[in-house]
This record gives C-alpha cells, structure tokens and sequence, in this order.
C-alpha cells in the first residue's frame, strides 16, 4: 500500500518530467528532428528499394547543368539515370495527390485535391495513355503523416509522381523519401522557407532534388508583412507569436528577420503551445515590451483566443494585430474578434489566367470546383495545385515515349529535368518559372484589411497592400 | 502519525532518497525564483543578480499583475467546480471518474447550441440576462442527465467490482462521449456568439479593473459553490451522501437508499461541471469536442491538491492550481531565465500537484482517509 502510492508519485514526477522536455523540445528542435528521423528512415528504405544510388547532390548538378536543352523535340527527356516507368498499353499513367484530407486541416487539403483532380481530367490521355490520381492520399498535416504516405507511394514502382503535400511540416518529412526514391514532387500549398531556399542561392535543411512548389516561399510572405507595417502603418516595434509548427515558426520568423532589416525593433518573439486557450500569460509576456504590433500566423482556434484576449491585456490595447493566411479561413474571420486585423495571404486574384496545359481560365476551373464540391473552396490553394498537376503531367509527357511494344516508357530523371527547366510556365496563379531549388511561385502576395465578420468575400476582396518579389 | 512512525521503522531506499531530493530541490527553486522576483521589482531590473539570470527581464507591473492573477482566479474556479464532481464521487464511491471532464465538455457544448439559437432568436443581444438563464439551465440539465446516465449504465454493473475496473471503464465512457459529441456536431472548433458590449467592458475602479466576463464567471462560481456547501452541510439529502460517504452498508443498515444517494451525487457533481462548461464558454467562446481534457485532468489534480473528499477543497485546490499556473511562470520562471515559460503553465500545474502531494500527501484540506478506503 505504502509502496505502490511512491510509485504512483514517481510515476506522476516522470510524467511531467517528460511533459516539461516536450515543451521544451518544441522550442528549438523540432525542425532539425524532423529531418533527422526522417534522414534514418530513408536509408533503411532504400535499401529494400529496387534504385539504391540515387545520390542528392549528384542530381541537382546535373540537373541545373541540363537546363537549356528542354525544348528539344526530338526524342524525350532523361538519361536514364534514376530508372524508367513502364506503363503497359492500357494501363493508366499513376500519379498519386498528398493533401490533408481528414481532421482540422481539411479545409486546406480538399481544395488542393480537388484542384488535382481537375487538372488530371482536364489534361486528357498522355501520348495515348489515360492518368489516374488514384485515390488523394491523406499526409494528416503532420511528419508522421507524412512519412507513413510517401512509403506507401515509394513502394509502388508505378507512380510516376506527387502532388503534395498540404502541410510544409509533412513534406519536410515526405521530400528525403519521394527524393530518394528518384521521383518528383510538387507542392501547392507548402510555404516553408525550410523546404527550398534562403533565395540567396543556398539550400535550406529539408531541400532535397526533385522538390518543387507553385506555392509562395514565406519568406517573401514574411517580407510583404513587414514591409506594409514598417513603411505604409509607420509602426516600428512588432512581436511575433508562433506555434512550433515548422510554418507558424517559419513565417513569424521571416517576418522578423525582415521586420529588424527594415530598421524595425524585435519587442518579442515567443510561441504558444497548440491545444491552449488562456492566452493572458503569453500576452502579458509580450505587453512587457509594448509593441505596436503582433503578428501571429497561426490557426485557429488559438488564434481566435489571441484576437479575442488581447484587447484585455494591459499594454497592447493599442497593438495592431497581424495574421496570415493560416487564419484567412472562415472559422476565424466569422469571428467578431477577428476584426480589424491586416492578414496577409497569397494573391488569389486569378482573373482570366489561363492554364497553357489544358487551355481553361481560372474562372472556369474555379465555376467547375464550385459545381463539383456545392461550395466555393475552403482555402487559397486550389488553383496553385492545378498548375503543379499540369506542370507534372507536362513533364511526364515530355520525358516519355512509346516503345515498340506499344508501352509507355518514363524516364524519372527526364521528369525532374523539365521541371527544372520550366520557366515563363503560364498558369492560373500567374506566370511560372522555378528557380534551382525548386520555388515555381509566382510569389505575388496581398495584405487584406478585415473589417466586418458578417461578410468574409468582401473581407477576402478588401486588398490594401500588393507585394511581388523585385 | 501511524504513517510516520511506520516511515521511521522501514529502511530508507533510493526512493526516498530520491523523493526528499526532489521535495528540497523544487523548495529551493520556488524560493529562490521568488527571491529573484522580488530583487527585480524592488531592487529594479538592472541589477547584477537580474541580468545575470535573465537579460531581457521586465518589471512587472500591477496592471499585468492583475490581469495574470484575475484570469488565473477565473479559470481556477471553473477548476474547482469540474473537481467537485470527482471530489463527491470518489468521497462517496472510491473511485476516479475519469470522464467527469467529458460532462463539462457536454455542459459547454449544449451551452453552445443554446446560445446560438438564442442568439438567433435574437434573446442574446435584447436580454442576455434571460438568455443566460436559459442557457444556464439547459446546460447543465443535460450535463446532470449525462452524469446520471453515465452512472446507470456504466458504473453501477460494477458496484462492487475492484477499484480498477470503474476507473479504466470511465476512461472508455471518455472516449466514448468525446466521439458521440464529434459525430452528432462535427469535429472541430465551434464559437459563442458575442457578449454585449456592457458585458465584456472592464469593470472596477481604475487600480482594479477587471474584464465583465471574468466577474460573472468568479461570482457565478461562488454562487455555486455557497449552494452545494449549503445542500451537502445544511439538507437531509446532504446528510445522507455524508453517511454513505461514511460507510455504505451501516448507512442502508440506517434506512438510506444507498443506490439514490449515489445517483444525487453524480448529478450534483454533474450539476456544478455544466454551469463550469458554459462558464468556460463565455470566458473562451470557443469549444471543441476535446475541450473536456485537459481542463478535466486538470480538475481532478485540482482535487487531489485541495484534498480529494473535501468539497471546500476542491474549489481552494482549483483557486490554488488556476492561480499558480498563470503567475508562477511570470513570477518564479521569468527572474530564473527559463526560455518559453509561458509554455510551461500546464507542467507547473502539474508540478504544484507533485509539490503537494510530496509536502502533504492527504492535500490542503485532506483528511485521513480510514485505512480501507485507500488504494
């Protein structure tokens, strides 16, 4: 009896000991764990793999070396170097959708797949062969997610490519297998910096050969953001508040970096944890230093609770609150607290953009989603997706031809070499050119001033500040 | 005291070793993490001692100080209305009923619905006091018939069953009702509608103004709280869960209808976490289906640090968890240096569980429990 109540309170210390390390833990590690773990897990995999020397570095070289000759038409694309696809006649070409399906992130990931899956039918056969997304796989917006698919896909020798995946947290964990496995992938909605580049010519910890996405880098999020506070609101304190998601803290952390290199000062940069809902301490933490404005680019609900309490923290009654597109969704800008906040988001004004792969508008793909899902779509994506879809089956055209048996033949390499070679691409979201780590986004970003929780389009329409890259 | 002699006689082992380690470290770093708190504000934050710790640290000032301590006081009574549910039901049957967080959950959620309709029907914004009233009743109606049924069906067949099978048969009900509520109202975040304005305004002279909502939550908790000390001290019905908290068969042996008393006692318990789940609506505006969780695990420890059994504690251990989980980071961890200590609220909560049970393992209030009813 005496025993088992020790125990019992051994037991309760170890368990908030390792309550306290995951906290902690989520400060500053989670990124580079990520990218660990998942280093581990490629090894074993390719070695079961039929392809075991796919070397990284090898691959990006020569693939920015063989940049020019992309428009030949004689013959198809690739050396041969990271294995071929044979698809027998009438069989389908498979490629497979990543997004976000089920759970709290749907409303980001059903959009992206029903952009993919528009595309797919709208593009037709590939030199005879009809293509298939097979059904949308679900990466859960997490790296376990992620992990736990892209195996799925690596496992079938058939698929010729990803579209995917929603979460910049997932594909950090997918990219090392999907690159290994000498495929390509393309995001539509990952904004990561970590996932491509500091766009000075270096490669971030989870770039890996045959990444690519239509999706902005948030570093030019960050950017816009911090150059509509500093120079058009004339503000020159902001604190950041993150959530330990590798977007949240990419984001807040872009938009600090350029934030202080504008000349602005860092009045705090901390996080909160997911789950939370008094957010009175954390708010107090930031009042200590009275920044004029807060940035945090999170999701709801914790976002809500922010926009809803900080009102009554003594010291930021005044502080103008930022958001970002985590947040440029209906559940929080129905919100009365929502009000008044700038929130900056990829520019969805699509027009009469036209997609050169399959010749439709924006504005037909988007009447078509609205006649498909009975209800426009649930985040911004959608159209950023579609283009990464023809991008992809371009590019398997391009790097395939039938052979005498009348079998489609894929070169993988072919593949990443035309995506690497895509420049002046005209898609829905605008013009397409990717660079050598794969950033494909038009890169063009609008900040909208929210003002009335009882009309969110109008709120979505309300643009007060353009930004694209120099 | 047969405890301590009992202690004296057994050899030490490294678990005592350990635990007495632990019970002077945490000590040492509650006094010295308010030493150094009291150095920054008085002293003020440029002192050697300060910097060294922590260069960035601040002052706090009254203002933060009061806005810390009122949203502490008011989520710790919501703590301590949930932990008097599991206080009741394991005074008077034994055992941890884990899915009491859930009955909170189902208060905040019919809250939810309630108010929504409400709203609009228009009764929220033309006379709220009305449309609370309503709320207040419809929620925690169905929070006590939750409670109720949860007992019928899940936890009376094991009357009688060793201690281990209710509790792990509740962690099922937990389960089950956070499923049904995400099935019948869909998963995910569901809001309040808006207070009036009168309502969210701040309140108070000018050194002590306090948000509207978080008075009405303080004071409908005390309200409660009065009236179930005034049913359990003060009323027959009070006087027979006392006795079957007592001693179940001498108390039916006295003509006490043991099964009924303990259906009273689920539903009062059921009562108090359905006004605590529309209060928490208010204070949030926002629940989801797993907003019973962690408030729950945090009102049983509620219960555990004010003495499990001891009504009066549960609602001083909710006060003493909700307090210290919102100031300690400010007040020990931020003098100390320790990076992210606003992330840390939920292990401090937990660490004031372990630092009492460690210093006064009955808790505040505890009384000894008579040797067969321990675990």
């Amino acid at each position: 009896m005496k025993l088992s109540r020790k125990l019992m309170m051994l037991l309760a210390v170890l368990l908030s000991f390792s309550l306290i390390a995951a906290a902690c833990g989520d400060d500053e590690e989670t990124v580079t764990d990520n990218t660990d773990d998942t280093d581990t897990d490629t090894d074993t995999d390719t070695d079961t793999d039929t392809d075991t020397d796919t070397d990284t570095d090898t691959d990006t070289d020569t693939d920015t070396d063989t940049d020019t000759d992309t428009d030949t038409d004689t013959g198809s694309l690739g050396d041969g170097s990271l294995g071929t696809i044979t698809v027998a006649p009438g069989e389908e070409v498979q490629i497979r959708s990543l997004n976000a399906i089920t759970g709290e992130v749907a409303f980001l990931g059903i959009p992206n797949q029903v952009g993919i899956e528009l595309a797919v039918s709208h593009y037709g056969d590939i030199h005879g062969f009809a293509v298939t997304s097979g059904a949308g796989l679900d990466d859960l917006c997490s790296a376990e997610g992620g992990v736990a698919a892209a195996q799925q896909i690596v496992a079938d020798e058939q698929v010729a490519g990803v579209i995917g995946t929603s979460c910049s947290g997932a594909a950090a964990a997918a990219a090392p297998l999907i690159s290994d496995a000498g495929l390509a992938m393309i995001s539509g909605s990952n904004t990561s910096p970590s996932l491509t580049s500091d766009l000075q010519g270096n490669a971030n910890e989870n770039y890996r050969a045959g990444y690519y996405r239509t999706a902005h880098n948030d570093l030019f999020q960050g950017a816009a953001m911090a150059d509509f506070v500093y120079n058009d609101l004339g503000l020159t304190t902001a604190a950041a508040i993150h959530d330990g998601d590798p977007y949240t803290q990419g984001l807040a952390q872009a938009f600090m970096d350029a934030f202080t290199a504008l000349g602005g000062e860092n009045a705090g940069f901390t996080s909160v944890a997911k789950g939370d809902t008094d957010m009175v301490p954390v708010l107090t933490e930031i009042a200590g230093a009275s920044p004029q404005a807060l940035f945090f680019p999170i999701f709801p609900p914790e976002g809500n609770f922010i926009a809803a309490q900080a009102g009554g923290v003594s010291g930021l009654e005044d502080t103008q609150l930022l958001a970002a597109d985590g947040l440029l969704v209906d559940n929080f800008m129905e919100d009365p607290a929502s009000e008044g906040i700038y929130m900056s988001g990829p520019d969805v004004r699509f027009g009469t953009n036209v997609n050169e792969s399959t010749g439709q508008t924006a504005a037909d793909v988007l009447a078509e989603y609205e006649t498909v899902q009975g209800e426009p779509p649930s985040a911004a994506f959608w159209g950023h997706s579609y283009d990464a879809a023809a991008m992809l089956l371009d590019a398997i055209a391009a790097a395939s031809q039938v052979d005498a048996d009348g079998n489609l033949v894929i070169d993988r390499a072919g593949i990443r070499e035309f995506l690497n070679g895509i420049s002046g691409y005209s898609g829905l979201i605008g013009t397409i050119n990717c660079d050598a780590f794969g950033d494909c986004g038009s890169q063009k970003i609008t900040i909208v001033d929210h003002t009335d929780s009882g009309d969110i389009e109008a709120g979505k329409a309300n643009v007060v500040f353009e930004y694209a890259p120099a | 005291m047969t405890a301590a002699i009992r202690q004296r006689v057994r050899p030490r082992t490294a678990v005592d070793r350990f635990l007495t380690f632990l019970r002077f470290a945490l000590t040492a770093l509650v006094v010295f993490g308010l030493f150094a708190f009291l150095v920054q504000q008085f002293v003020g934050p440029d002192n050697p001692l300060t910097r060294f710790l922590n260069e960035d640290a601040n002052r706090l000032d009254w203002d933060a100080f009061r806005g810390l301590l009122v949203s502490g006081l008011s989520q710790g009574s919501m703590y301590g209305l949930i932990a008097l549910g599991y206080s009741m039901v394991y005074g008077v049957l034994g055992f941890i009923n884990f899915a009491h967080g859930e009955v909170f959950m189902v208060g905040a959620m019919t809250g939810l619905i309630t108010s929504n309709k409400l709203f609009e029907a228009g009764v929220w914004d033309d006379a709220f006091p009305v449309a609370i009233l309503i709320a207040v009743l419809v929620s925690t109606i169905c929070a006590t018939l939750t409670a109720v049924l949860m007992e019928r069906i899940a936890y009376r067949p094991l009357r009688g069953a060793p201690r281990l099978i209710p509790l792990i048969t509740s962690i099922g009900v937990s389960f089950f009702i956070q499923n049904t509520s995400a099935l019948l109202l869909g998963p995910g975040a569901k809001r309040y509608p808006l207070l009036p304005q009168w309502l969210r305004d701040d309140r108070g002279p000018t050194w002590l103004r306090i948000g509207g909502q978080k008075i009405l939550v303080i004071v409908v908790a005390a309200a409660a709280m009065a009236a179930l000390w005034y049913l359990v001290e003060r009323t027959k019905t009070g006087k027979a869960m006392r006795a079957v908290a007592e001693d179940k068969e001498i108390a039916s042996l006295m003509g006490i209808d043991v099964d009924r008393t303990i259906v009273t006692t689920f539903a009062i318990g059921g009562a108090m976490a359905g006004i605590a789940g529309i209060l928490w609506g208010i204070l949030f505006g926002s629940v989801t289906e797993f907003t019973g969780f962690l408030p729950g695990i945090k009102a049983f420890s509620a219960a555990v640090v004010g003495g499990i059994g001891n009504l009066g504690g549960a609602m001083a251990g909710g006060l003493t968890l909700g307090g210290s989980e919102s100031l300690a980071p400010q007040l020990i961890l931020e003098p100390l240096g320790v990076t992210g200590h606003t992330q840390l609220k939920d292990a401090v909560a937990f660490l004031v569980l372990i630092y009492v049970l460690l210093v006064r393992p009955t808790g505040l209030f505890g009384e000894r429990l008579s040797a067969e009813d321990r675990a």
